[in-house]
């Protein structure tokens, strides 16, 4: 860094860009790594059930798989659509 | 009973081979017996960079197959004692690396060896998966780069799950990070990964940094591997480095780049 960078706007180095879609991708990559291998498939038909009742989107239900030492927990988050005023 | 290291990575290119060769070199200049096997079956290159490939007979895939024997494939390198080297198979049939025959190939080795190097391929295919399968430790060369940071995390995840360790349930294999091709005055400018930031992807224990140097293609044009060549900074770089995989401590060298004078600090360049 000298002493007329100071006075150079600031542009983040590609480094620094690197650095952080490394970390946010390989964070992603390792929760997908320990995920069982069902898990996609089981995503899948929850979502198939949960679409009998209502209208959601794929994204709208997350599936998690967290692993303790001697229990695991699963997950689901389902995002519903806002009511809709029931026609009566 | 034989250490058995994998030099992997993921990603093509980032010094895997360049890697196998000098550090089999440094462990035996230390006076181990060591061979270093070259597991890229189809694409052998190991070879070249141990200048033996005029004297390749048999491969990794005769033993296996019984062709020929252990003795008669292993070539004794003409520089450094207590040296040898395995090359691959040119076969196109890769799945002639069987897990039983690479088995017992590097489980006759064990009982006269120090330490076996494997020259992993890229990739995680079946050449790669069988490299490290059998592995104590692994040297998972990088380069600081975005697709070499995160195959590398691919593969060490592979290493602890489908590792012998890992479906044994034993102790897991030893991890640790070779940068390679470093080039601290881009560090400097903010134009390439750090060391800290790799290790902060990463974390695991590093081995060393290896700067990017002419030394290593002039080593490899002549078939020589680069550690012998000591003047260099990528050759005492590498020295270090089997200093510390034999547990001894060295501080990092060469990361300061060039030493800037107080002109040039105060006016940028």
């Amino acid at each position: 860094m000298s002493f007329f960078d100071y006075f150079k706007t600031k542009k983040k180095s590609s480094a620094s860009v690197a650095k952080e879609r490394l970390q946010i991708i390989v964070a992603h990559e390792r929760n997908t790594r320990e995920q069982p291998d069902y898990l996609p498939e089981l995503q899948q038909e929850l979502l198939a059930v949960i679409r009998r009742y209502v209208e959601i989107e794929d994204d709208q239900v997350q599936v998690q798989l967290d692993r303790n030492d001697s229990c695991s927990v699963l997950e689901l988050n389902v995002t519903l659509p806002e009511e809709v005023a029931d026609p009566q | 009973m034989a250490r058995i290291i994998v030099v992997t990575s993921g990603k093509g290119g980032v010094g895997k081979t360049t890697t196998s060769a000098s550090i089999s070199t440094g462990l035996a200049q230390r006076g181990y017996k060591t061979a270093v096997i070259d597991f890229d079956v189809g694409l052998r290159n190991l070879d070249l960079i141990m200048n033996c490939e005029r004297r390749v007979v048999y491969d990794f895939v005769n033993v296996i197959q019984g062709e020929a024997t252990l003795n008669q494939a292993l070539i004794r390198d003409k520089r450094v004692e207590n040296l040898f080297i395995l090359p691959a198979s040119q076969t196109r049939d890769k799945e002639a690396l069987t897990a039983e025959g690479v088995q017992k190939v590097l489980d006759e080795m064990s009982e006269t060896f120090d330490y076996l190097v494997c020259d992993s391929p890229a990739g995680i295919e079946h050449g790669a998966l069988m490299a490290l399968y059998h592995a104590d430790e692994a040297i998972v060369v990088t380069n600081p780069e975005v697709s070499s940071v995160r195959d590398s995390d691919r593969i060490l995840g592979i290493l602890q799950s489908k590792s012998r360790r890992a479906e044994q349930g034993m102790d897991p294999v030893k991890e640790h990070l070779l940068l390679t091709r470093y080039n601290s005055e881009r560090v400097e400018r903010g134009e390439m990964l750090s060391l800290e930031d790799v290790n902060d992807i990463l974390s695991i224990s590093l081995l060393g940094v290896i700067p990017e140097s002419q030394a290593v293609l002039n080593a490899s044009n002549q078939g020589s591997p680069v550690i012998l060549e000591d003047e260099s900074e990528a050759g005492g770089a590498y020295a270090d480095a089997v200093a510390r995989l034999l547990g001894e401590e060295r501080p990092l060298r060469f990361l300061d780049g060039q030493k800037k004078g107080f002109l040039k600090r105060m006016f940028g360049g």
